[in-house]
């Protein structure tokens, strides 16, 4: 991993990385979204609403991946002292708000025909909640911190101590009777048709490498505004 | 011990504690995170009349009764081992049919019958397709039982 502490070496890596993602990413989501849409067969209970799960699950997903990946880079940035932890860490929190976002959006409009109501206070839907103003929260930490680019160890701890939610999203329709259904995706197969289950993990794949390309992007940013702070530092000290 | 060493115990450490910390709360969460009660709670506790609680479970197969002023439905919610009697006047959600989840919210009268004020539909974990191209939304509901493998 101490291969990439190199920023320059990081750069020449995630340049064509972050070209490749967006366009492969753009490419899977477009297909996997009109295909979805269009040409999907709709289900026999909710109709044609069944089709806000081609955006709805990838988004949830990489919801609670972000945060996931948040607390790994936190765990890097204080046990290593790995010094693009930080960066990538940052770099995670505002895609990562946004898909929280996105899935309780799409998961209330889904709601609203499938339920009959646009929003319940069950252990899934209140904990994903939790999550969105994790991120939020995270958000302000980071800026708050402003440590060269990275962010403070309170802010990485609280990226570690925040990741107890994401095993409670998960258990939450186990544990608790919930509105919301368990996975229908498991490590032991899917009860999704395989008519709805291809079109979903091309949107999976796709929505992923766009997360990435995002995440990337973001990264490259926040080093090139480290990089103009300090030659203006220099100059000014000149 | 090297301070890499260290670091990582202590992060390890708090990664323990928390995550116990998490599964007490957790548990200790169960009951008041539940977002409805099943029959069997019901017929556990046996909440007095008038409290307003909140009923989920399965429509009983063959229990669902409309009566003739066309907005009052009767019908059995029931889980694994007992059931309950409900009665709702309203409209009621697309997918409220029989053998599917429904979440209600209300309270018992008197006579043990639990008289909804709300009923939302709950979807399972299955998706499946509507097998017949043009078959039309009404059909395919009353016709679950066969369209479910």
């Amino acid at each position: 991993m101490h291969a990439f502490a190199n920023p320059t070496r990081f750069l020449t890596l995630a340049k064509p990385l972050t070209l490749w993602f967006l366009v492969a990413g753009l490419v899977l989501v477009i297909f996997g979204s009109i295909y979805g849409l269009l040409y999907a067969p709709a289900d026999q209970l909710m109709g044609d609403s069944v089709r806000i799960l081609y955006i709805h699950v990838p988004t949830v997903w990489l919801a609670m991946g972000g945060w996931s990946a948040i607390a790994i880079a936190s765990i890097m940035q204080l046990v290593w002292r790995h010094p693009l932890a930080a960066v990538a860490a940052r770099a995670v929190a505002v895609p990562g708000a946004v898909f929280t976002a996105l899935g309780l959006i799409t998961g209330s409009i889904w709601a609203r025909p499938t339920w009959g109501t646009w929003w319940v206070w069950d252990g899934r839907v209140t904990s994903v909640l939790v999550l969105f103003f994790l991120y939020l929260a995270y958000i302000a930490l980071a800026n708050a911190s402003g440590d060269k680019g990275g962010v403070s160890r309170v802010t990485a701890i609280f990226g570690i101590v925040g990741a107890i939610n994401i095993p409670i999203i998960n258990r939450s329709v186990v544990w608790w009777n919930s509105l919301h259904q368990p996975a229908s995706i498991t490590v032991s197969g899917s009860s999704i048709d395989s008519a709805f289950l291809w079109p979903l993990m091309v949107n999976v794949i796709g929505f992923s490498m766009l997360f990435g390309a995002i995440v990337l992007m973001r990264m490259r940013s926040i080093l090139a505004e480290t990089k103009v702070e300090a030659r203006l530092k220099r100059m000014a000290a000149e | 011990m090297k301070a890499k060493h260290q670091r990582l115990t202590l992060v390890l450490l708090a990664l323990v504690a928390l995550i116990g910390a998490g599964l007490l709360a957790a548990y200790a969460l169960q009951d008041q995170a539940s977002y409805f009660y099943t029959p069997s709670d019901i017929a556990d506790r046996k909440p007095k009349a008038g409290q307003a609680i909140r009923l989920g479970g399965m429509v009983e197969e063959g229990s669902i009764e409309r009566s003739v002023d066309g907005v009052t439905v009767q019908f059995i919610v029931r889980d694994g081992t007992a059931q309950q009697m409900v009665t709702y006047t309203g409209i009621t959600p697309d997918l409220f049919v029989e053998g599917s989840g429904v979440v209600a919210d209300g309270r018992l009268d008197a006579n043990g019958m639990f008289v909804a004020e709300n009923l939302l539909a709950k979807h399972d974990e299955n998706y499946i397709p509507r097998e017949l191209e043009g078959i039309d939304m009404t059909a395919g509901k009353h016709k679950t039982e066969t369209l479910v493998q």
